[in-house]
C-alpha cells in the first residue's frame, strides 16, 4: 500500500477513535464540563496531562531544533520539563485542594478582589489564544504534507473535530480522548526512533544509543557524539556537545531562559487545571509525577533523534554530488523544506554554517543543470548551499532510515494527536474562563447550572472559529509571541499563586501592583525587541528569557506591597490555612 | 486535624521537604546541566560528556524520581501527623 492509503487508515481509525470516546464521555453538569467531576485517576489525568503539555511543537519540531543547535538545544529540554517539579511541590496540591475550577477562580478567591481575577483571566486568555493558534496551524501543516490536501482544509477538518468532542464531552471528553492521544503520540515518535537508534548503534533504546558506540561502517566502534562533533568541527560548526559555543548563547541567558520556560509552565493555565480533574490532594500528587514520566519518555528521546538525524544527515547528503543525494532528499525538496544552491558550480552539497539564502526558499519554477529546483531568494555569502528545515528531522526521520510506509503515516497520525490534544486542553480553558470566570462570577451570578454549561459549549465554538481564522490566516508575529506565552505566564501567575499558598501576609494590594509590575515589565521588554527590533538591554537576556526578570520583580513587588499595606482579612488567612492540610474542611 | 501544635509541624516537616527537592531540583539542572557543565564535560560516562549528559538526559530523570519521592513522603506524612483524606 502507499503511503497516502496508509496515512488515510492511520488518520480514520484515530479520528474514529477519539470521536467515539466523546461520545461515551458526554457530560450534563458545569463540574463534569470544567473538571471532569473531579474524578479521573492520577494515572489517566497524569497521561492527558502528558498529551495536553506536549504540543505540535513538541512533536514535530524539537528535536530538530536541538540537532541544530546541540548543547544549547538543552533548553527546551529542562525548561520544558523542569516546571513539573514546580507545579508538584509547589502547586497542584494545594490547588487541588483549594477545589474550583479555574486559575483565576483561585487569584480572586485568595486575594478577595474582582480586580485581580480580571487580571488573571485576561492572562489566562491572552496566553491560550497565543497557545492554540499555533496548534491550528500544526494541524493544517501536518494534514498538508501528509494527505495531500489544502492547508486551509486541514485546519477546518481539525476545527470541526475537536469542536465535536470538546463541546460534547468538555473536560471529561477532552481528558479521556488525550489519554488515547498520548497512546497515539508516543507510539508514533518511539517506533521510529528505535529503528534508527537500531540501525546506527545497534541498541533499540534510544537514550542508550545515544551514549553508545556507531555499529557499524568506517567510524564502527567510535562513540556516536564523539564522531558527531568531529563532523561538526570539520564542516566548521561548533562542537555538538561544547556548552556555550562563541557566538552562541551565553550562561546566562541560557540559565534565564531556562527559568522562563520551566516557570511558564508551572504558570500555563491549561497545565494546571488538569490538577483540579483528579479525586484528591493524594492524587494531585501523584498525577504530577505520572505526568512528567509520561512526557520524559518524549523528552529523553528528543535529544537521541537530534543527534542520531544530524549523524545520518551529514552522512548522507554533506559534500555528496547532488545527482548522488538520497530519494528523500528529493521528496522533501519538492515542499520547499530542503533546497540547495550550488554557489561553487562544483555539483556537490556544500553543508557549512550560516545560511545559504534570506529567508525561506521561494522556487522559481526552473531546475538547474544538475535537475535541483533553482530559488529566487537573495545568496548570502556564506559557503553553505543547503537550506534545510529544521521540522524535517522529525518528519523525514522514517524516509532517511527506510522504514516501511506504515511508520510514515503513523507520525503524521502523531503530530494529529500532539496538535489536536494541546488544541483542546486551550479550548477548554479560554471556554471556562468566559463562562465561568467573566461572566458567572463577575456578570451574572444567578445563571443557572443550564445556561452556564450552554454558555460554555458556545464559547467553545467562538474560540475554535477564532482559533481556525488565526490558524488560516497566521498573523506574522506567531513565533514571535510563544516568547510571550510563556514570559506571561511566568511574570503574571507563578509568583501569586506561589506566595498565596506559602504565605498568608500576602495581600490584594501586593498581587494586584506585583502581577502588574511583572507583566509591564515582560510585555515592554518583549515589545521592544520582537516588533521594534531593539536591543537586549538587560545583560544580554532575550526575549525568551526576561519572564525571568519579571517573575522576580513580581516576586519582590508583592512581597514589599503586601509588608506595606494591611494583612489579609482573617477568614482569608483562614482559608490559605484550610488548603495547605489535604483533609476535608469538614473534618477539622 | 488534632491541634494546631501537630498542624504546625506538619506544614514546619512539608517546608523542609519541599526545600529539599528544590535544591536537588535546582543542583542537577542549573548546578551540572547549566553553571558546571563546561567543567563536567571534562568528565565521560560512557559516549557521554557528563555536563552534557546532565543537560539533555540527567536531569529528566531526575526531575522523575524527585516528584515521586516527594509524593510518596508526603502521602506518609499525611498519615503520620494525621491530616490524610479519608
Amino acid at each position: 500500500m502507499s503511503i497516502l492509503d496508509w496515512t488515510y487508515i492511520m488518520v480514520g481509525v484515530t479520528f474514529t477513535l477519539y470521536i467515539s470516546i466523546a461520545w461515551i464521555s458526554m457530560v450534563k453538569t458545569t463540574k463534569g464540563f470544567y473538571v471532569a467531576g473531579g474524578g479521573v485517576g492520577p494515572l489517566a489525568n497524569g497521561m492527558a496531562t502528558a498529551a495536553d503539555w506536549m504540543s505540535a511543537a513538541s512533536f514535530i519540531s524539537m528535536a530538530g531544533l536541538i540537532s541544530f543547535m546541540g548543547y544549547t538545544g538543552s533548553i527546551y529540554l529542562l525548561g520544558w520539563t523542569g516546571g513539573y517539579v514546580l507545579l508538584a511541590l509547589l502547586l497542584a496540591p494545594y490547588l487541588r485542594k483549594f477545589g474550583k475550577f479555574t486559575v483565576p477562580d483561585f487569584v480572586g478567591d485568595r486575594y478577595y478582589s474582582n480586580t485581580a481575577r480580571f487580571i488573571a483571566l485576561v492572562c489566562a486568555i491572552f496566553v491560550s489564544f497565543t497557545y492554540v493558534a499555533g496548534q491550528m496551524r500544526g494541524v493544517g501543516i501536518v494534514f498538508s504534507r501528509f494527505l495531500e490536501v489544502d492547508v486551509n482544509t486541514g485546519v477546518l477538518i481539525g476545527m470541526a473535530l475537536v469542536f465535536l468532542y470538546a463541546a460534547l464531552g468538555g473536560m471529561k471528553g477532552i481528558t479521556y480522548t488525550q489519554v488515547a492521544q498520548y497512546t497515539v503520540l508516543i507510539i508514533a515518535y518511539l517506533v521510529p526512533a528505535v529503528a534508527i537508534s537500531l540501525k546506527i548503534t545497534g541498541t533499540p533504546v534510544p537514550q542508550l544509543g545515544f551514549g553508545g558506540a556507531i555499529a557499524e561502517g568506517a567510524d564502527s566502534g567510535k562513540y556516536l557524539l564523539d564522531i558527531l562533533n568531529q563532523l561538526n568541527i570539520d564542516l566548521g560548526f561548533a562542537e555538538y556537545t561544547k556548552a556555550y559555543p562563541e557566538g552562541g548563547k551565553s550562561m546566562l541567558d541560557v540559565f534565564c531562559i531556562t527559568m522562563a520556560l520551566m516557570v511558564g509552565t508551572a504558570g500555563l493555565p491549561h497545565v494546571i487545571v488538569r490538577f483540579y480533574t483528579v479525586p484528591n490532594v493524594r492524587g494531585a500528587r501523584l498525577s504530577a509525577g505520572y505526568a512528567l514520566l509520561f512526557i520524559a519518555f518524549l523528552y529523553t528521546t528528543a535529544p537521541a533523534i537530534a543527534s542520531f538525524s544530524r549523524y545520518n544527515m551529514i552522512n548522507t547528503i554533506s559534500n555528496v554530488p547532488y545527482n548522488q543525494a538520497p530519494s528523500w532528499f528529493k521528496n522533501w525538496e519538492k515542499t520547499g523544506l530542503i533546497a540547495w544552491v550550488d554557489k561553487n558550480h562544483n555539483g556537490f552539497i556544500n553543508y557549512r554554517p550560516g545560511n545559504a539564502f534570506s529567508g525561506k526558499p521561494e522556487f522559481t519554477g526552473e531546475t538547474g543543470s544538475y535537475g535541483q529546483l533553482i530559488v529566487a531568494n537573495t545568496l548570502s555569502d556564506t559557503e553553505n548551499e543547503l537550506y534545510i528545515d529544521r521540522d524535517i528531522m522529525v518528519l523525514a526521520n522514517p524516509e532517511i532510515a527506510q522504514l516501511p510506509n506504515w511508520v510514515i503515516a503513523l507520525v503524521a497520525a502523531g503530530g494529529l494527536a500532539a496538535a489536536l490534544s494541546t488544541a483542546s486542553g486551550l479550548l477548554l480553558v479560554i471556554s471556562s474562563s468566559i463562562s465561568h470566570d467573566l461572566y458567572y462570577r463577575l456578570i451574572n451570578r444567578n445563571a443557572s447550572e443550564k445556561q452556564r454549561l450552554l454558555l460554555g459549549r458556545i464559547m467553545i465554538g467562538v474560540a475554535v472559529c477564532i482559533a481556525g481564522y488565526f490558524g488560516i490566516n497566521p498573523p506574522g508575529f506567531v513565533a514571535q509571541v510563544v516568547a510571550f506565552a510563556f514570559g506571561l505566564a511566568a511574570s503574571s501567575f507563578f509568583p501569586v499563586l506561589v506566595l498565596g499558598i506559602f504565605s498568608k501576609r500576602t495581600n490584594r494590594e501586593g498581587a494586584i501592583c506585583g502581577m502588574t509590575a511583572g507583566i509591564l515589565f515582560t510585555i515592554f521588554y518583549i515589545v521592544n525587541i520582537k516588533f521594534f527590533g531593539g536591543t537586549a538591554w538587560l545583560l544580554g537576556i532575550s526575549a525568551e528569557g526576561i519572564g525571568t526578570v519579571g517573575m522576580l520583580i513580581n516576586l519582590f513587588v508583592t512581597v514589599s506591597v503586601s509588608r506595606l499595606t494591611a494583612p489579609p482579612p482573617p477568614e482569608v488567612q483562614e482559608m490559605v490555612e484550610i488548603i495547605r492540610y489535604p483533609r476535608g474542611a469538614g473534618a477539622r | 486535624m488534632g491541634d494546631n501544635t501537630s498542624a504546625a509541624e506538619y506544614w514546619k516537616a512539608n517546608i523542609r521537604l519541599v526545600i529539599g527537592c528544590l535544591v536537588v531540583w535546582l543542583f542537577v539542572s542549573y548546578g551540572c546541566g547549566i553553571l558546571f557543565a563546561d567543567a563536567l564535560n571534562g568528565i565521560r560516562l560512557g559516549g557521554y560528556k557528563l555536563g552534557f549528559w546532565f543537560a539533555q538526559q540527567g536531569s529528566i530523570y531526575t526531575f522523575v524520581g524527585l516528584i515521586f519521592f516527594y509524593a510518596i513522603r508526603m502521602n506518609k506524612l499525611d498519615r503520620k501527623f494525621n491530616v490524610d483524606e479519608k
